[in-house]
């Protein structure tokens, strides 16, 4: 920790969070939309932790177990939602789900 | 020291490497295994951070459970791949990676504007204090206690939620 510099990490974070966006704009299924939303919050949790780390305080460390609490009950309701709507859709191509579009 | 730099490299390298090709792999299951891959670098790299605790709940909950979820609805639902991302809308998609290297440019930019370390003391002891289970545990339970008991509700929610939305007969 004490000879890398604080910016590496935040590179790495930094460009997965691009990454993550790329993905969600570029990819067609609804559930690997939804795995790049988790790699957007991992990279934000990388962010916290080297934030915490370097400063010496656990409140980033904290707040990184609160994200994955979030990023737990996120994951269980918006796979259900994707249950159900292939249930009556047959599909998660997020192209053909636009019932709310006009 | 040099150690350091090298266990720095490889899974800084295998965490970018492997996000990319996550969003480039047509397969969704593909897609899913090269994210827990990525999770398994991020928990070294929290490891290289001096955050222990994070970095064992990062394997277990996240590389084990979530990514479980994530593979048993893509098995249930089995999905046919996509085509290649250089085939179909590549106007589209060309708009899409522009708008994600903005993003990088801007986030860049940002961090060597504002130069978070600069004049920071290197206070090794403390770092390797603040990732103790003690000290986290005892933050939860004192000063966030209000957002511990919160996140405890939210997960009930989500929960009962996820079991009714998945129900069969949902109207």
């Amino acid at each position: 920790m004490s000879s890398i510099p604080m910016e590496l990490y935040l590179l790495i974070s930094a460009f997965m969070f691009s990454v993550g966006v790329a993905g969600v704009l570029i990819r067609r299924n609804a559930i690997v939309v939804f795995m790049c939303v988790e790699l957007m919050l991992n990279s934000a949790n990388l962010a916290l932790i080297t934030f915490s780390s370097y400063l010496g305080d656990p409140a980033g460390q904290v707040f990184v177990f609160f994200v994955m609490t979030v990023a737990a009950a996120e994951a269980a309701v918006g796979l259900a939602i994707i249950i159900a709507i292939f249930r009556n859709k047959q599909t998660v191509n997020i192209d053909e789900i636009n019932i709310f579009k006009w | 020291m040099i150690l350091e730099y090298i266990l720095f490299g490889v899974l800084g390298l295998v965490a970018v490497v492997s996000s990319v090709a996550m969003i480039t792999r047509p397969n969704p299951v593909m897609s899913a295994i090269f994210l827990v891959l990525n999770f398994f670098a991020l928990a070294g790299l929290y490891l290289l951070l001096n955050a222990q605790f994070i970095a064992v709940v990062q394997v277990i909950v996240y590389a084990g459970a979530i990514m479980v979820l994530f593979l048993f609805v893509l098995m249930l639902l089995n999905i046919e791949s996509e085509p290649s991302i250089l085939k179909e809308k590549r106007r589209l998609k060309a708009m899409g990676i522009v708008i994600a290297a903005l993003v990088f440019i801007q986030i860049v930019y940002l961090i060597f504007y504002s130069a978070p370390s600069e004049g920071l003391p290197i206070e090794v002891q403390k770092s390797i204090d603040a990732g103790l289970i003690e000290t986290i545990g005892t933050e939860l339970y004192t000063t966030y206690v209000l957002p511990f008991l919160a996140a405890g509700f939210l997960l009930l929610a989500a929960t009962i939620g996820a079991l009714i939305l998945a129900k069969k007969n949902f109207e």
